[in-house]
């Protein structure tokens, strides 16, 4: 009789009823043949593998990570609520015990979603992780938190709702940035001067295969969680980096990810990207949920599935241990870095412009950040986009000290109503999300 | 007439039914170890000064096959099992005779591996040097494409008595389901034709010439003949009987749960708008987890007679069940010896159960009546509490649209109705401690004999079609069609349903009241580099477990509940009202 090593939840939302649009790749079909395989392994019927029914999430769950313009309403279908739901039942599952780890094979994806959302970006509209995580922090008190990003797309929207939190360590390994959507993700992106070091970038060249992965995962990221000490892993757990997927050039497997994953041991696992629907993605989630569950996988792999052809040639080898020892040096040296960044008059301000592909969508941004030794720094975000006005939305961090409370308040009473169509307040400490109109304040 | 028969571990329940109603109903006491006598003796008892001829159908429910599967007196069966990638199919064995062979196919039923002929001659061959005379055949998305199965089987038909393919016996994904489906269905197969033949030829003698229909988990019968083919899917009848014996009092537009109240167990289910849920995946028995379609039960230690004891945190009834109530002789106070300190005692000895109630009254410190009336709590709030587990499983259930999730189709029975020997005495009680009207079962003594007889034949077929491969495929039915363009859902649905209907008819339906329903259909575009190839489309059909028509009325009418009316009108104990 099989029996799981680790009880293991799984949240399953194919939502057979929901596509982007008829033809594309984020579509009904994308979990069927995936459904097919877990059923008929009988993957449910393994002792200590449970289906979890997930709650679709609230409001403010997602006003707690979001600043949606105008309003979730506007950018968020009901597949959002329980994508981003199937996560957040996972998470507490984990967190109250009933399972020692889980995985929420859900759509649509999250990752690509940033802390402002005028629309959908790389097939994401809301961040499904980070909604997640902080409903865990607020509930459960978890503090410390890590995210290691295995999609093939660099978590971009991920990493900029963590890019100021020296709480969240976010690891994200994908293709280099210089070949594929969404062309970010380098070295150098390191996190804002108030966390620097806690955003760390693997770009992979392409054609890596399963010993790039691995070498990744044992000799980069297990060190650096080793040293972070996180509450929670939380794995972004993308497939596209198989060797069949369409829109992209790696060389991974079903028996690499289910390595990746016996190596990384996430409590928490999300699926994101992945779009070889027949001939990678039955393989890799069933290969992850042996692996979640400590179960034997050996026996299990893709049809096509031919090592030899995967090998990784030397080149690449070298190039993937340069970047290695890179990372291990940044990270090594990050507090060194932060101060150096710190003394950079003009180190709290971001100004960036964003393209929302899904929904062609241009964004202009400028973020303001205040510098702060004491906690992750009152955040102010002024954003214009094609369809809507200028917007200001006010962030309060979770642990904010009195001066950038005070500072986020100074900000937020000050702003001219005549000046932007929404102002946005995030209060973290107080959990409440403010959104004022200008009709509603000025009657 | 009819005649519905269910064998129970104290008892076999045997009803005859007629065109004005139940003609005559008895108890015999079980022979466990002799099964065939309890079953003629009663079919023999039931059927005294009736004229033979007019008996026009006979259903059983019996615990033939699951209790043969319980105690392991099963044929031995050699197993193939072609599993190809995935988990390693040796976590799967039946038994000594199991071998993992070559040949495997995607989810599409498309072959990765061809099977190896001579690797099956081979174990072809040690089967039949070990003496096996039944072999299952299974591979992992054989419901997809049977072809290996049927290749294997080729191969292997000649040298053993029967082949039995796991893509026949049902149309859902689940390998290690499907080995074991298979597995039983052979295992079971001689002890199953050997009993049955001996029990027709036996009534044939007797003049009674109409063939028999044996009852399914899914509370729906098969001809005898029909069931050869799957003979596993008679295993665990009993619970649906008594499912089945509540459906025809049950509210057509609410939901109902429904309570078989034994002595050693309260088994529960529930109807929705009259007709009994099912289980989603299927049987389970004996450790072996299976594709056959069951109703869906659930059994807790609470019965009449279960002990009755006082532990540190309290009083506790059940789960064990030592013997009679002390009432009857048992060694044990129950819930039945504390109906007589109450005043709704049937027979017995009045003065054993005061005794044995006083023990537990002096334990807790208070008087006898008082105790009494704690048990009688206690035991209907037990009850109360698996109704409340189960219908939260039930609701916890996931669900794959975005539509299913938002339309909160949640459970929340609105009704109770009791069967079981002291289905009255609970009624009453269960009546003030929950939100809604609590009816007893008429003839609730003998009503899982009544559901038995009047069970309709089910069934189920599932179909997929490809329009991209370009094919309709049901491989349970033996059915492979080659579709045309435009093929789609509604062409997809018609097909499925004729093909139940054909089932039905098979299995002895009849045609004039056949209830079909779709209990699936999904299409999906099936999309290749922003293009739509073709559409992948999904059905599944049913026959709808319930009663033949006609009979419901003469037997459905229920009692509203006050126990002790009930028990002054019961003009013979064991049968409940007239």
């Amino acid at each position: 009789m099989l029996r799981a090593k680790h009880d293991t939840g799984l949240v399953f939302f194919p939502a057979f009823d929901w596509a982007i649009s008829p033809t594309h790749p984020e579509r009904e079909e994308r979990l069927l043949y995936t459904q097919d395989q877990v059923l008929e392994e009988g993957l449910l019927d393994i002792d200590g593998i449970v289906e979890l029914k997930p709650d679709p999430v609230n409001l403010r769950d997602v006003q707690r990570v979001h600043f949606c313009v105008p309003d979730p309403w506007a950018v968020m279908t009901e597949s959002h609520f329980i994508s981003a739901g199937g996560a957040k039942t996972i998470g507490m599952a984990v967190c109250d015990g009933r399972v020692k780890r889980g995985f929420a094979l859900v759509r649509p994806p999250g990752h690509h979603a940033n802390r402002m959302v005028h629309g959908a970006r790389g097939f994401c509209n809301v961040n499904i992780e980070a909604i997640m995580i902080e409903v865990l922090r607020r509930a459960y008190g978890i503090d410390r938190v890590a995210i290691v990003d295995t999609d093939c797309h660099h978590g971009d929207g991920t990493q900029d709702i963590y890019w100021h939190d020296p709480d969240t360590l976010f690891i994200s390994i994908h293709q280099d940035g210089r070949t594929l959507y969404p062309g970010s993700g380098f070295l150098h992106e390191m996190g804002g001067p108030n966390a620097v070091g806690t955003t760390i970038n693997i770009p992979l060249p392409p054609y890596t295969s399963e010993e790039g992965f691995l070498y990744a995962i044992e000799k980069l990221v297990l060190p650096i969680l080793e040293e972070f000490k996180p509450q929670l892993v939380v794995n972004s757990a993308g497939q596209d980096n198989h060797y069949s997927d369409p829109i992209t050039n790696m060389n991974f497997s079903a028996q690499g990810y289910a390595r990746l994953t016996e190596l990384l041991a996430p409590d928490i696992a999300v699926l994101e990207g992945g779009y070889a629907i027949e001939g990678a993605l039955p393989y890799v989630n069933a290969g992850i949920i042996l692996a979640l569950a400590g179960l034997d996988y050996r026996h299990l792999k893709e049809p096509d599935y031919d090592p030899r052809r995967m090998r990784q040639n030397r080149e690449i080898t070298r190039w993937i241990q340069q970047v290695g020892d890179k990372v291990l040096e940044q990270w090594s040296r990050r507090r060194q870095l932060g101060e150096q960044v710190r003394q950079q008059a003009a180190c709290g301000r971001r100004q960036r412009t964003i393209f929302y592909d899904t929904d062609n969508i241009h964004e202009s941004q400028d973020e303001t950040v205040r510098v702060c030794p004491d906690c992750a720094g009152a955040l102010r975000i002024e954003s214009t986009a094609d369809r809507s006005g200028r917007v200001l939305a006010v962030h309060i961090p979770r642990k904010a000290c009195a001066a950038c409370r005070e500072t986020a308040y100074h900000w937020f009473e000050a702003a001219d109503p005549k000046h932007f169509e929404h102002i946005f307040l995030q209060d973290r400490p107080k959990d409440t999300y403010i959104n004022q109109a200008p009709r509603e304040r000025d009657p | 007439m009819i005649i519905g028969l269910d064998v129970g571990g104290t008892h076999t329940d045997v009803v005859l039914i007629g065109e004005k109603g139940i003609a005559n109903a008895i108890k015999v006491p079980t022979e466990t170890s002799d099964l065939f006598g309890t079953i003629l003796e009663s079919l023999t008892r039931i059927t005294q000064g009736i004229d033979p001829g007019t008996i026009n159908r006979a259903v059983l429910s019996t615990t033939l096959t699951t209790n043969a599967i319980v105690q392991r007196k099963t044929a031995p069966v050699g197993m193939l099992v072609a599993g190809g990638p995935g988990i390693d199919p040796d976590y799967f064995r039946t038994g000594e005779h199991y071998y993992s062979v070559a040949g495997a196919m995607d989810h599409r039923g498309r072959e990765i591996e061809p099977i190896d002929a001579e690797q099956i001659r081979q174990v072809g061959q040690r089967l039949k040097a070990a003496g096996i005379r039944l072999v299952g055949v299974v591979g992992k998305f054989s419901v997809r494409n049977p072809q290996h199965e049927l290749a294997m089987g080729r191969l292997l038909e000649a040298d053993f008595d029967r082949v039995f393919y796991g893509h026949r016996f049902s149309g859902q994904l689940n390998f290690p389901r499907r080995i074991a489906t298979t597995y039983l269905n052979a295992a079971v197969a001689p002890i199953h034709q050997d009993f049955f033949e001996a029990v027709q030829k036996s009534l044939q003698r007797q003049g009674l010439g109409t063939p028999i229909r044996l009852l399914k988990p899914d509370g729906g019968n098969m001809r005898f003949a029909a069931s050869l083919d799957c003979p596993a899917q008679t295993i665990l009848s009993g619970p649906a009987a008594s499912v089945m014996g509540a459906v025809a009092s049950a509210a057509k537009d609410q939901q109902t749960l429904v309570l078989d109240i034994g002595g050693t167990t309260t088994d529960m289910a529930i109807l929705i708008d009259g007709v009994p849920l099912l289980d989603p995946v299927g049987v389970e028995l004996g450790g072996f987890k299976t594709l056959i379609r069951a109703l869906r039960t659930h059994s807790i230690g609470v019965g009449g007679d279960s002990m009755v004891k006082v532990e540190a945190d309290g009083l506790r009834v059940g789960p064990e069940r030592i013997g009679l109530a002390m009432a009857y002789g048992g060694p044990v106070p129950t819930p039945t010896d504390a109906f007589h300190v109450l005043g709704l005692g049937e027979g017995g000895d009045c003065r054993r159960a005061r005794e044995g109630i006083g023990e537990i009254a002096a334990a807790l410190g208070m008087n006898l009546e008082a105790a009494a009336e704690l048990i009688f709590e206690t035991a209907c709030r037990q009850i109360l509490d698996g109704a409340a587990a189960m219908t939260a499983r039930i609701n916890r259930e996931p669900v794959y649209t975005v539509h299913e999730l938002y339309e909160d189709s949640r459970i929340a029975p609105q009704r109770m109705l009791i069967l079981g020997g002291p289905a009255p005495q609970f009624a009453a009680r269960l009546e003030t401690l929950f939100d809604g009207p609590v009816q007893v079962v008429p003839r609730w003594k003998v009503a899982n004999a009544i559901g038995a007889a009047l069970a309709r034949t089910t069934c189920e077929v599932a179909l997929l079609a490809d329009t991209q491969q370009r094919m309709a495929t049901a491989p349970e039915e033996n059915f492979f069609q080659e579709i045309r363009d435009g093929f789609n859902r509604r062409d997809a649905e018609q097909i499925a349903l004729g093909l139940l209907r054909d089932k039905a008819l098979r299995r002895g339906a009849k045609a004039e009241a056949l209830e079909m329903e779709l209990i699936e259909s999904l299409e999906f575009n099936m999309v290749r580099g922003f293009h739509t190839a073709g559409k992948n489309i999904r059905v599944r059909a049913q026959v709808k477990p319930g009663l033949i028509e006609g009979y419901a009325a003469l037997v459905g009418e229920t009692c509203a509940v006050s126990s002790a009316d009930i028990l002054k009108t019961s003009a013979d104990p064991s049968l409940g009202r007239h």
